[in-house]
Formats: structure tokens, C-alpha cells, sequence
């Protein structure tokens, strides 16, 4: 099957990993992601400021192209996630927000939150099938894996309904599909300090730490995550005590499509 | 053609202030049929009572509109002034210009015009209007209580205090509810169950008392003065009659493994109990889903040990029929399921109780005997996290968005007998705010914090973890702007309160309203705050609203005098305004009965005259006056128009459609 797919800019530069270990297994699994044409930034902060549309016009320009294409638009990064998902939440149920941007964009037909936002995890889970991935996996991953969720994919849980908030079972899922060992621990869905890093990097730095030790703690060897954000600040910000890989790493890794 | 009068009220300014009364009342005048139109401040109070009965003698009035609050207000007010000044109070109608009008409007032009066109609708009716006379309905004095918690208990003392005979029916197997499973009460720390035992003992003694517990209200019909209810009495598998409660059935039985509800579930008991030593009635009951002889006919232990022979394996539920005049809801309350907040890893952790469970954990008869052991490994905890508002003020869908009001205030006495009993323990308390109020409560309060040296946290928390054998408590200090964890051996969680579920089917069964959180709703917030909107139907306790012991205590006594002012009448005016079928025109079609949820309707052979001397039978509708309600679904039912109800005639209705649409 074919899906519209929306990189952003991070799997650009950052965590090109991400992407390219994304396409890899997708296509081992028989989803064939299509990249969007003319993408732009998401806006990348979700924009808190009620009365801001310029910041939501380019996520609705990339949903609206979604809906002509498929009706489904695949995000990876958990920053593009929460923005676009959030931003078509609006488009859906605030009619003051829809009215402004439709009126500013001026698309062919009024743009209202069709088009439904997924992210690579949901895809695997939903479209896919954990059970169908584990069949397709070569090379089980034999590991204590920490699942690292992290606070963009499950927050606001209401408009996000991405797993339950406190708590999250979908990348533990993941990881057992591939042949891992989902290692439990308290700060799995805590924040990585990320956000303030800039203001306040001590207190990043304590949050990232604690967030390792407490995974090396009950037996990780190593932490998966879905976001470019949480991995360069856990891998930046932090002691280095336990490695941190982007969750499409290991999925091509044991399907056999790692091709470095 | 009617003569009549109309009274516009200013309401002091709450009508005045939007609508040209002046204007209405000048206006109103060239209206046909209008014989007098007057405007006053305040038309319920003296004078203006006085201003309507003078007009009804001086312009031989047979008519009456009152242009004022709801009818809901005043109705009965206006009703009684025209009564005394001789003229039928069924010939009285009310306009809302008020909650229809004035309090929803803003622009007034607009506004004097709607309430001209609701006096002239009023008029419309008045002119169709008939005198009516009430009937009479004798009561039956005797009064049902749904609940044997502290509500139900003093409630049916009170009643029967008066010398007026009360039943109790109570689900559970004894009387006592949830005040008989806490430890202390607050603000004057006295042992709940030597305040509450003795009371549970007078409702016992009394012979105008009937406790029918483990018994459940399965049908009501009927109205105020004279409901009738049908009662199911479970099947309780031990003869009430003889049972002694020498327990030797608890000890022999082999079956040991049933939660013990009454500890929350924190130990366990045998399949045949007595819920707690000083339970009311002091008699046994046989859980079915533990008892082995239930379960698969073998072993019948208990039988075979007691000496009375009081055990009957055979006993099936039995449903009872009484009449009672008045009915008493007092369902209560129980703590909301938290197994869903996981961030308190209340499921995962035994440590982590709710604050009912430490009640247990505190008390002398409870699973520890009094000495407060972690339920994990038996340890005594050195520190304790309470954790406040769980589940309560909670704008998420997880929790409830009130708050539930006995908290701040137990939580401080845990703390405080915490510190008392072991002052070696570091206690600590996470809250939002702290409310207080109430005589004594802000002192108490103070109390913990100042002479006890209890750690107050202003902040909420965000997460409770096992590390390492040790509960880490994640919150913040909103004070020291910083975050905080606290190493603790026992968490408490102050769980928010929910009513009853079971008071949803009473609601039911009883046309008592219910609010979106399942309490249920009085017929006036401040005036009639224990009355149900349901005549005849009162409100105790929990059920209605979060209070603690004391306010519970007073509701409960301001029921009963309820109850006893109407138990206390021979007889009630009943309701006029009662469907009535047109003989003539039934045709005894049967969707007037088939619609009628109080069985007003039955059917009736009659001879009609057809002319020329001959005649016919035909089956027609019968409306037991007494019966009715006035709700009016028959009449629309009606599909030959038979059906009319007597003050809102069909004709009367639209009528006043037809002026509101002429407008």
C-alpha cells in the first residue's frame, strides 16, 4: 500500500536515521511511504497563542494535501506528530481557527480536519500488524530495551489518543515484535528536559541522567525513541551511560534491511 | 368573558431594570377582557398581595395574571391571596417575565415587547380557564428510609421519635454504612464507632423501627402519601429469626478466602460472616460466591454446628409489598475506582492505599489490629505521603470535577494520629488548596500543621514509583518553585467520593432527578435543599451532595421533620389538574393506559344513549383522579382528542400558541 508521508525538517538533518531506517522497513513490510510534494516546516512549536494562524498554515497546507492524496498523512518525527495532529484537531473543533485559516489559504474546498494524522508507530500497529512484523523479522534483536516515549506523542492525551499517558504500552509492543525485551521504568513518559535546554541546561542534563540510570537501573542496555529532540538531548545532555537509538534503527536491524 | 386583572411586579429591579413594566401594565389594559392592570414593586409581599385582593373584590374580578418570577416562585403565593379574597385559585396564571424574560435580555425594547406578549398569552389561557377544585388523598403514616448508613439511622430515629412507624431497608447485611468503617472523626477525633454503635443499637430497640437489611427496593408506585414499594429481601441463607451471631458458623467454615469488604478488602473472611462485631442485626449471611455448600452441594459445616438450626441452604430471595406516606433516600456514597490513575501506581503498589484503607489500617477491629503495618511486608512505614485531591476537582475524564469535601479535613486527622501514635514518622502532605471551613475544621487543620509538625506541600503530584523497596513521591513545591521527591514507605491517596451507584436505579424508580455526576438534585439549592423535586420524596446525606458526619446528621433530622409534618396530616389536597376523558368521544382504544406510567388509567363498560330508545356499550377510559399526575402524555397520545387534562385543556394550550404566534 501506498501512504503520504511527511518527513520535516529534522529527518532532513539531524536524524536522517530516523528516515532512512523508516523507508527501509517500510518497504520490507510492503508500505510504500510516498514523500509529499513541496513540504514545508510544521511550524514546529505547536503555536499556544489562540489568536496565531500564520504558525498552523503550513501544517494545513501539508493535511489538505494529504486528504487529495490518500486521506492519510504519515508523520515520524514526534515534533511534526504533535503539531500536525494538534493543528488538525483545531481545524476540526475550533470553527473560529477553521474559518481564519480557510479564509487565508483560500484552498478549493474548505479544509475541516479530514484527513487522518498517523504516526509511523500507529501505522506499524494499526495498518501493519505487530503480529505480521514479528513473521517478517530475521534478525531478532535479543535485547533489554527501554522504551523512551518521551512527552510530544502522548500529550495532550485527549487530542493525541495516542496510548495511555501514564501508561504507554506501544513501543513495548514494538520492541517485543522485534525480538527485544521491554525493560519497565518510571520515566519512560516523563520529559527529557529538551525544552529548556538552552535556559536551563543543568536541570536538562539532571533530567536526562535521571532518565538513563533509572532504565540502566532495572536493566536496559540500551533506550528506543521516536523523537530527533529527546535523542539529541539524551545523548547531548547526559552522562552518555546508556547508547539511545531512533526505534526505525532497530526495526530495519532485525528485518534484515540495516544498510550500513 | 372573563373580568380580568393583571399585576405587573417590578421584582425591585430585576424586572423593572429591563422591561418597561409601566409601559406593559399601561398597554395591557386595551387588551379585551382586561378590566384592571396595575404594576408594584414587590406583588408578594404584603401590600402587593393586598393591592390583588382588593381588585378581585372592587372589579369583581374572574381572572387573575400575575407578571412576575416563575410560577415556580410565587404561583402558590398569588393562588392562596386570590383563595382569601374569594376567588378560585385555579383562575390565577403566572407570566414569567422574569427567568423568561428580564434575566435573559438585555436590550429592553425588546424585551418589554416579549413580556407583553407573555401577559397577553397568560390572558389567552385565563379566559379558557375553568374553576377547579382539589380533591382529597388520604396518607399512610408510615415512612420508608433507602439506606442504613449514619444519614438513614438518624433519619429514622427522628421519625420514629414522633411516634411515626419507619422501615429501613439497607442493601448490605447490617446498618451502619460507611461511618461504621472509619477510625476517628474529625475535628473531635472521638472513635466513630462508639457515636455511631449506639444509635444503630436505638434503631434496634425501637418497635416503631422495622431494619430490613440485605434487602434492596425493587419497585414504587404510587405518590406522595401513598407510595407502595416492593422490597426484595435477599436470600441471606441464615434464619434472622434465630440466629444468636455466636460466630461458631464463622469459625468452622473452611471457606476462608472472601474479601473482607468491610476492611476494604485488606484481609480476607469466611463464607459465612457477620460483617463486624457490632453489626445490626447481629446475624450471619452466607456468601453465595465463597460458600462451598452453595457452590457444589458438599460440605454444609455451618449446619451441622449451630445450635439453633437457624441455616437454610434452600432460602430464595422474597419480595415484600408495604405502603408507606413519605420516603427518605439516603444511598450514600463510596470511593471512586482509582485503578486508572496510573500515575499513582495505586494497582501496582500495595503501598499505595486510599484513605478508607488506612481507616481500616488505624483501627482496633481492622486487619492489623490498630498498629498501622504496611499492607506490603507488615513493616511500620517511617514515612508517610498523603496525597490530596485524588480524583477530586479533576477536569480530566479520569476523575470527578468536584470536590468532594470531607478530604482536606480527614487527611489532617491522619496525619495528626499518625504523628500522635508514632512520632517517629515523617509525614508529609501534597495539597492543591486547603479547605477548612466549618466550626472548629481551620483550627484543626492548624493543628496538624502547627503542634503536630505535619509537612504541608502546596503542589500536585505527578508520579509514584517503586524504587528500590521505596515509594518515590514526584510533585512540586509550588511555594519553593521547585521540584520535589519524596522517599516514602506508604502513600495515601485521599480519593475522591462518588454516590452510590445504585441510587441511579432508586432515581429511577422514584422520577427523582439526577445530575450529571450522579447526585441527586433537590428541588431548591437553597430553599428546599432536602426535598427531592419529587413530592414526598426526601434527600439525606452523600447521595444528594459531598458533606461529612455532621452535616449528614442534620440533613438526616431535617428530613425527618419533613417526614413527620406529613406523615402528621390525615389527608392531602391532591392535584386538580387531572386528565379526564370525554366519553363521548373515547373509543377505548387503550393508548392512554398503554402510556400512563402510574396506572391512573383503567377501562369501563358504559351504556350510551343513541336516541330513538336505543342504546349501546362501549369500553371507555376511566381516570383515577387520585392517580393521576397531570403529567399530560396521555393527552397527546389520545388519538380521538378524548383525553384532555383539566387547567391545560388542549384548547387552553394552543391558545396560548396561537398568541405567541400573532406577536
Amino acid at each position: 500500500m501506498k501512504i503520504c508521508y511527511y518527513p520535516g525538517c529534522t529527518l532532513k538533518t539531524k536524524a536522517k536515521a530516523l528516515d532512512r531506517y523508516a523507508r527501509l522497513s517500510a518497504a520490507a513490510l510492503g508500505v510504500e511511504m510516498e514523500e509529499m510534494e513541496n513540504w514545508q516546516c510544521c511550524g514546529a512549536v505547536y503555536p499556544m497563542a489562540r489568536d496565531e494562524i500564520a504558525t498552523k498554515l503550513s501544517a494545513v497546507r501539508a493535511l489538505d494535501y494529504a486528504r487529495h492524496n490518500g486521506g492519510k498523512l504519515l508523520t515520524l518525527c514526534s515534533a511534526c506528530h504533535n503539531v500536525i495532529k494538534r493543528t488538525n484537531d483545531d481545524m476540526k473543533n475550533d470553527a473560529d481557527i477553521r474559518t481564519r485559516t480557510n479564509n487565508y489559504l483560500k484552498l478549493d474546498e474548505v479544509y475541516a480536519g479530514e484527513t487522518e494524522v498517523v504516526h509511523y508507530l500507529e501505522m506499524l500497529k494499526n495498518i501493519v500488524g505487530f503480529a505480521e512484523i514479528k513473521k517478517k523479522v530475521v534478525k531478532p534483536v535479543n535485547k533489554k530495551i527501554g522504551a523512551y516515549y518521551g512527552c510530544l506523542l502522548l500529550r495532550p492525551s485527549g487530542v493525541m489518543a495516542f496510548d495511555d499517558p501514564e501508561n504507554p504500552t506501544i513501543i513495548e509492543d514494538f520492541i517485543r515484535a522485534i525480538g527485544g525485551t521491554p525493560v519497565n521504568y518510571p520515566f519512560r513518559n516523563e520529559c527529557c528536559g529538551a525544552y529548556v535546554s538552552f535556559k536551563n541546561q543543568d536541570l536538562t542534563e539532571r533530567r536526562s541522567n535521571m532518565i538513563l540510570h533509572s532504565a540502566a537501573e532495572k536493566g536496559a542496555e540500551s533506550l528506543v525513541t521516536a523523537c530527533p529532540l529527546c535523542l539529541y538531548n539524551l545523548q547531548k545532555n547526559s552522562d552518555h551511560s546508556l547508547p539511545v537509538v531512533y526505534f526505525t534503527e532497530l526495526l530495519a536491524e532485525a528485518l534484515g534491511v540495516k544498510d550500513d | 368573558m372573563q373580568r380580568i386583572g393583571v399585576f405587573i411586579c417590578w421584582c425591585g429591579s430585576n424586572i423593572a431594570a429591563t422591561v418597561d413594566v409601566e409601559r406593559v401594565a399601561e398597554e395591557i389594559k386595551r387588551e379585551p377582557g382586561v378590566v384592571f392592570s396595575a404594576n408594584y414593586q414587590y406583588m408578594c409581599s404584603e401590600n402587593g398581595q393586598q393591592l390583588l385582593k382588593n381588585a378581585i373584590k372592587e372589579y369583581r374580578l374572574t381572572g387573575v395574571v400575575v407578571g412576575s418570577c416563575s410560577p415556580r416562585m410565587h404561583e402558590a403565593t398569588f393562588r392562596k391571596a386570590a383563595e382569601s379574597a374569594g376567588l378560585n385559585p385555579y383562575m390565577v396564571e403566572i407570566a414569567n417575565i422574569r427567568e423568561h424574560c428580564s434575566w435573559i435580555h438585555k436590550d429592553r425594547e425588546e424585551a418589554t415587547k416579549k413580556a407583553l406578549v407573555l401577559v397577553r398569552t397568560a390572558i389567552a389561557k385565563v379566559n379558557l380557564n375553568a374553576p377547579l377544585t382539589a380533591g382529597e388523598s388520604p396518607v399512610t403514616k408510615r415512612a420508608l428510609v433507602i439506606g442504613g448508613g449514619i444519614a438513614g439511622i438518624q433519619a429514622a430515629l427522628d421519625i420514629a421519635e414522633a411516634g411515626f412507624a419507619v422501615d429501613i431497608v439497607e442493601k448490605n447485611p447490617t446498618i451502619g454504612g460507611r461511618m461504621a468503617q472509619l477510625d476517628k472523626t474529625f475535628p473531635t477525633l472521638d472513635c466513630s464507632a462508639c457515636i455511631l454503635t449506639p444509635k444503630m443499637v436505638d434503631c434496634a430497640q425501637s418497635d416503631k423501627i422495622d431494619i430490613l437489611t440485605y434487602s434492596e427496593v425493587e419497585d414504587v408506585k404510587g405518590f406522595v402519601g401513598n407510595f407502595k414499594v416492593k422490597i426484595r429481601r435477599k436470600a441471606r441463607y441464615v434464619d434472622e429469626t434465630k440466629c444468636t451471631g455466636c460466630k461458631l458458623c464463622m469459625e468452622n467454615c473452611p471457606s476462608k478466602k472472601g474479601l473482607n469488604e468491610f476492611n476494604m478488602n485488606l484481609n480476607t473472611r469466611p463464607a459465612i460472616y457477620i460483617p463486624f462485631a457490632q453489626a445490626i442485626p447481629n446475624v450471619a449471611v452466607i456468601d453465595p460466591e465463597q460458600c462451598i455448600k452453595l457452590k457444589t452441594g458438599k460440605c454444609g459445616l455451618c449446619q451441622m454446628k449451630c445450635t439453633v438450626g437457624a441455616i437454610d441452604y434452600t432460602m430464595q430471595d422474597k419480595f415484600i409489598e408495604r405502603d408507606y406516606g413519605a420516603i427518605v433516600v439516603a444511598t450514600g456514597f463510596r470511593p471512586i475506582n482509582i485503578d486508572h490513575f496510573n500515575e499513582y501506581g495505586y494497582s501496582e503498589n500495595k503501598d499505595v492505599i486510599t484513605s478508607l484503607e488506612l481507616e481500616r489500617l488505624m483501627n482496633a477491629a481492622g486487619p492489623t489490629d490498630g498498629v498501622l503495618l504496611r499492607p506490603s511486608d507488615g513493616k511500620h512505614p517511617k514515612v508517610i505521603t498523603f496525597v490530596q485531591c485524588v480524583g477530586s476537582r479533576d477536569l480530566t475524564d479520569c476523575g470527578k470535577p468536584y470536590c468532594s469535601k470531607i478530604c482536606c479535613m480527614y487527611t489532617a486527622k491522619h496525619a495528626m494520629l499518625i504523628r500522635e501514635k508514632y512520632p517517629d514518622t515523617e509525614v508529609h502532605v501534597f495539597y492543591i488548596d486547603v479547605r477548612c471551613p466549618g466550626k472548629n475544621y481551620d483550627e484543626f487543620y492548624r493543628r496538624a500543621c502547627e503542634q503536630y509538625g505535619v509537612d504541608y506541600i502546596k503542589g500536585m503530584v505527578g508520579k509514584i514509583y517503586n524504587e528500590n523497596g521505596k515509594l518515590m513521591v514526584q510533585g512540586s513545591n509550588l511555594i519553593e518553585n521547585e521540584q520535589v521527591t519524596i522517599a516514602s514507605d506508604l502513600v495515601v491517596l485521599a480519593t475522591a467520593i462518588e454516590p452510590e451507584p445504585s441510587v441511579r436505579k432508586i432515581a429511577t424508580l422514584l422520577t427523582a432527578s439526577i445530575d450529571t455526576n450522579n447526585f441527586l438534585t433537590e428541588a431548591h439549592p437553597k430553599l428546599k435543599p432536602v426535598e427531592s423535586p419529587t413530592a414526598g420524596v426526601y434527600l439525606a446525606g452523600v447521595c444528594q451532595g459531598p458533606k461529612d458526619i455532621p452535616e449528614t446528621v442534620s440533613q438526616a433530622s431535617a428530613c425527618a421533620a419533613k417526614v413527620i409534618g406529613l406523615l402528621a396530616k390525615d389527608s392531602l389536597k391532591t392535584n386538580p389538574c387531572v386528565a379526564q376523558s370525554d366519553e363521548s368521544m373515547c373509543n377505548g382504544c387503550s393508548q392512554c393506559a398503554n402510556v400512563c406510567a402510574y396506572g391512573a388509567i383503567t377501562y369501563v363498560d358504559k351504556e350510551f344513549r343513541l336516541g330513538g330508545g336505543k342504546t349501546e356499550t362501549r369500553r371507555v377510559a376511566y381516570v383515577n383522579p387520585a392517580v393521576c399526575q397531570g403529567c399530560g402524555a396521555c393527552t397527546v397520545t389520545c388519538p380521538s382528542g378524548a383525553m384532555d387534562l383539566k387547567g391545560f385543556a388542549s384548547k387552553q394550550i394552543m391558545s396560548e400558541v396561537e398568541e405567541i404566534c400573532r406577536a
